[in-house]
């Protein structure tokens, strides 16, 4: 047995070296396959291989299109792109990093979060590539870095394009501003487009015509040498720069809008009835859009958007009030067109109305009535007993497809992004939203403009252009004109008009805008106070919108009531009334009545508009 | 015996004392020496391929060092420990694979990662291991040549756990354990008979294997085939590749001068394809002092698997320094397009970490092998 087994081991052992000889030939072939390949590849196939080589040392090398300027329609900047400055430094080129950037630091304020951005770059880019140290050099830190530059050779100091907004605050809610591109919207562009572009349009004018404003990239096929550093331009592709837009906003009637509101919160807009195009359009508070464009820090970014008067938020664009007694004209021309009420029919008003069976009071805002009232002393006195024994009759469905006539519940499709729609409620509208019944009671303020009704403030200047021109109907815009800076032709960008002239008689049109150039000029207008020292004649009816519910048999008095809790003030005007060039709605938020307080904003807009048409 | 001991000791007593030594250390010093040549070979290329960075050198330093420990730490245990822990090892890196598909994290598609709260890591690194150790520890318990039913078991040993790491899918890896096994039936001396048997049962099934790919798999086989046929997809890896391999000639650009790898033509140029970095920079005086370095090992191990003193030791020794060439031998195949990209890493070159720790086991088996010769004897 132990015989055997020593026979065995020996035997055994034999075998495996056998096997093992064998192995190490096979190892060996092989080698020899790979040198052959190697053979083939690096000695037969050299040259043709070094070709393709060669040609690999060419790169592309995408160049950022130059974004369009916005103009105002004046042709005054709004937009542009100026030239920042960064401190940038190339790796190889530093012979010891951390004492250059300690030296950079003793000349220029340098904070551990760029040197946090600046160390993560310096792991994953090549040393030949320069990477940003610092962004935005002021021009102190310019010359002082400039005058100790032999001190740092491989630190250059880079000038890059940044958008830039002039106007900053006037212009935040219409322009918007560019940002950096985030994920969510690298999904959607067009990579190649955009392969050298690092900022995008996030609001407003900026977002709304990007692919317009950016242009198309361009390309430059660079030669490297060996470890990549450019040796030359073989071809240059120029990158086609973006339109050029300007406006329809005047910036100067922007300036007096903003100014004319204050230190109010609130919204004006002012637009040509004659063509839809936006004059002014003013949000109250605003806010600074420059440092959105390089990063604005959270902290700022915080105290923005916990400001309890909301900057960020576009009132004209995105707020929605109840349009109050604003919304008479556009009832009133309903009930004339439903034949509900004639010109000359006559209501009593004795400060409240109550329906039959209900002991409910719908009170008028004067306490002891107007007496007997016409549609137009309705109109002029803003009676609201009139208004609600019209509404009770002409129904809430009749007056709901007629006011759509004018565009209320529908988004005016103006070229900015983020339009709210507001509400024009209808029984179908609250069965649907609100799967309740219409309640008659609900009909008589609707018919006052309260209840489900709101508007934002752009619709309801909107509106009011269409009423101005007696039914001629022109999509709200802000773009007059777009194109390439390099080409004089300058497109006109087109917007849609419609003729809805038909949605009520001439004598009805007439009768309505005589009625609202009365609110003005009479004595007994509510707003009377602007009439004063103009040569022209301005139609425009008040409103005033509550905030907050008075209970029955109580009185609203203003100072007793916080400010943030007091009634919206509102006002639509046009002017010149007979031949209409600017249509105006004015909200002013806790304003407390439309006569006292909006009024004069719409005033002071009209007044501007006229002066700078005689001085143009 | 103890005769011829003391004649050898008087004899050749300087050499002997440091050997003696080294073997206190059981360290094998010409396998030592070629296995650190190579490593400094490797961490220099790999700092031209990452673009001189120095970050990625002192990950792959401390890697390498955590692997020279673990090569010394496996060649201070005898054989014949080894060969008593295999069956658990083997099993227990089973339960693992098993783990894996139940419930192991995907990584790139595949699922390969097994998650123990503190670190993550491959169980097939283990079968890398187990596996020949396993067919090893089987037939050295039986005379040789094994029977054809001691056959059939070991074929299964190697079979169960292939089959559980080709459906992760890892298909290099499974190529890998399936041969370290074959080896270890191969050097057993099987007939040549079975050898034939097995070559023509491998030829029948290659179309049922085919059909049992991944479409990324076939993709990849299909690119091998015809890389110019998709130049911005799968086949832009190994164009670009062999581009880098053709432009270094007989003498290479020089080391940090290689177009390719450094104006990033060259995809995974410091893990995988770091092969076409160091001919692109050494041309092809370089490869043949690289690859002359590496039958030097080969040579070195099968020299240490003959001079092993029990059949297991043999059988484990040889079929790892097989392995180990076959590593080598696949990803310069896959590099210079002889073979499709199976994704295997250049051995003690290539950036990674857990398949270099697994290779320095390895080694460490070996030098265990040679070193505890005398003393398992005594």
């Amino acid at each position: 047995m132990a015989r055997l087994r020593i026979k065995d081991h020996i035997r055994e052992s034999r075998t495996f070296n056998e096997r093992a000889a064998i192995a190490l030939a096979l190892v060996i072939i092989m080698i020899f396959v790979i040198l052959a390949r190697l053979v083939y590849l690096q000695i037969i196939s050299h040259e043709h291989f070094s070709t393709l080589a060669e040609d690999n040392r060419v790169s592309i090398v995408p160049i950022p299109p130059t974004r369009g300027l916005i103009y105002d329609r004046n042709g005054i900047i709004l937009a542009q792109n100026l030239p920042a400055f960064s401190l940038e430094i190339v790796p190889e080129r530093v012979s010891d990093m951390d004492q250059t950037i300690t030296a950079i630091g003793e000349l220029i304020e340098i904070s551990d979060d760029h040197l946090k951005r600046f160390n993560k770059q310096l792991q994953q880019k090549s040393a030949f590539r320069s990477i940003p140290l610092r962004t935005h050099l002021n021009d102190v830190e310019v010359a002082r870095f400039a005058a100790n530059r032999h001190r740092f050779p491989g630190v250059e100091i880079e000038a890059r394009l940044v958008r830039d907004y002039p106007y900053s605050h006037l212009t935040a809610h219409v322009i918007g501003y560019v940002g950096r591109i985030n994920v969510k919207e690298l999904k959607r562009i067009d990579a190649a487009n955009y392969s050298a572009t690092h900022h995008i349009g996030k609001l407003g004018i900026e977002k709304f015509y990007e692919d317009s404003l950016h242009g198309t990239v361009g390309f430059k096929n660079i030669e490297t040498n060996v470890v990549g550093r450019t040796i030359r331009t073989l071809e240059r592709t120029p990158p086609l720069p973006g339109n050029d837009l300007h406006l329809t906003l005047d910036i100067q009637l922007q300036q007096v809008a903003d100014q004319a509101l204050g230190k109010h919160r609130g919204a004006a807009i002012a637009i040509d009835p004659r063509s839809g195009e936006v004059l002014a359009m003013v949000s109250k508070p605003s806010y600074d859009p420059n440092p959105f464009v390089v990063g604005i820090s959270s902290k700022s970014y915080r105290a923005l958007q916990d400001d309890i008067d909301k900057p960020l938020f576009n009132r004209a664009l995105r707020g929605q009030y109840p349009p109050g007694s604003t919304i008479k004209p556009f009832v009133g021309l309903a009930g004339l067109e439903n034949n509900i009420v004639t010109a000359d029919k006559r209501t009593f008003c004795q400060g409240w109305f109550s329906l039959k069976g209900d002991d409910h009071k719908y009170r008028d805002w004067k306490i002891r009535g107007h007496g007997t009232t016409t549609l137009e002393k309705a109109i002029i006195e803003s009676c609201d007993v009139y208004f609600y024994d019209m509404s009770l009759h002409l129904g809430i469905d009749a007056m709901s497809d007629y006011l759509s006539h004018f565009g209320l519940g529908k988004k005016t499709g103006i070229d900015l992004p983020g339009e709210l729609s507001g509400i024009l409620p209808s029984s179908h509208w609250k069965r649907q939203k609100k799967g309740l019944p219409w309640y008659t009671g609900e009909t008589l303020i609707s018919g006052i403009g309260q209840g489900y009704n709101l508007t934002t403030p752009l619709q309801l200047a909107s509106a009011t252009a269409t009423l101005a021109k007696r039914g001629l109907y022109s999509r709200p815009h802000l773009v007059k004109t777009s194109g390439s800076n390099l080409n004089s032709e300058l497109a006109p960008v087109m917007f849609d008009q419609e003729d809805r002239h038909k949605i009520a008689t001439d004598e009805h049109w007439e009768y309505m805008i005589e009625a609202m150039v009365k609110t003005v000029h009479s004595i007994h207008g509510t707003a009377r106070s602007i009439s004063k020292g103009i040569p022209f004649r301005i139609a425009g009816k008040t409103g005033t919108a509550q905030v907050f519910g008075i209970k029955q048999d109580e009185k609203y008095v203003k100072e007793d009531i916080a400010e943030r809790l007091r009634d919206h003030a509102l006002f639509i005007a046009f002017a010149p009334a007979d031949n209409p060039e600017i249509a105006i709605a004015v909200i002013v938020e806790n304003g407390g009545s439309g006569g006292s307080v909006a009024a004069p904003v719409a005033r002071k807009i009209i007044d501007q508009y006229m002066a700078s048409k005689q001085s143009p | 015996m103890m005769k011829t001991k003391n004649k050898e000791y008087t004899q050749w007593g300087e050499r002997r004392q440091s050997r003696m030594f080294t073997r206190g250390l059981h360290l094998d010093i010409p396998l030592l020496l070629s296995i650190i040549i190579l490593s400094a070979v490797g961490l220099a290329i790999l700092y031209s391929a990452s673009g001189q960075n120095d970050a990625i050198i002192a990950r792959q330093l401390t890697r390498l060092a955590l692997a020279f420990t673990v090569m010394f730490i496996v060649a201070q245990i005898p054989p014949h420990h080894i060969q008593f822990w295999a069956p658990w090892a083997f099993g227990g890196g089973l339960i693992l694979l098993a783990a894996v598909l139940l419930i192991g994290e995907e990584g790139k598609g595949a699922q390969r990662w097994l998650d123990l709260g503190f670190f993550r890591f491959q169980p097939s690194e283990i079968m890398k291991l187990a596996v020949p150790v396993m067919v090893a520890w089987y037939l050295a318990d039986n005379p040789m040549p094994p029977t054809l039913k001691n056959l059939f078991i070991a074929c299964l040993l190697i079979i169960v756990p292939v089959f559980l790491i080709a459906k992760q899918p890892d298909l290099g890896t499974s190529i890998l354990i399936a041969s370290s096994g074959v080896f270890v039936l191969l050097l057993s001396g099987i007939r040549w008979k079975h050898i034939a048997v097995f070559m023509a049962l491998i030829a029948t099934s290659a179309p049922l294997l085919w059909f049992n790919l991944h479409t990324y798999q076939k993709a990849r086989v299909m690119t091998f085939l015809n890389p110019e046929n998709d130049p911005l997809g799968a086949g832009y890896h190994i164009i670009q590749s062999k581009i880098a391999i053709g432009s270094g000639g007989t003498y290479g650009k020089g080391w940090l001068n290689g177009t390719q790898s450094h104006l990033e033509f060259l995809p995974e140029r410091t893990t995988d394809f770091i092969f076409s970095v160091f001919s692109e920079e050494f041309g092809f005086i370089g490869i043949v002092c690289l690859l002359a370095l590496y039958l030097f090992i080969v040579v070195r191990g099968l020299y240490i698997a003959t001079q092993a003193q029990s059949t297991f030791s043999r059988l484990l020794g040889g079929s790892l320094i097989l392995t180990f060439f076959v590593y080598t031998f696949v990803n310069i195949g896959m590099v210079s397009g002889l073979l499709p990209v199976v994704g295997l890493p250049l051995p003690l070159i290539s950036y990674g970490g857990t398949s270099m720790v697994t290779m320095m086991a390895g080694f460490g088996v070996l030098m265990s092998i040679h070193t505890h010769r005398r003393l398992l004897s005594n």
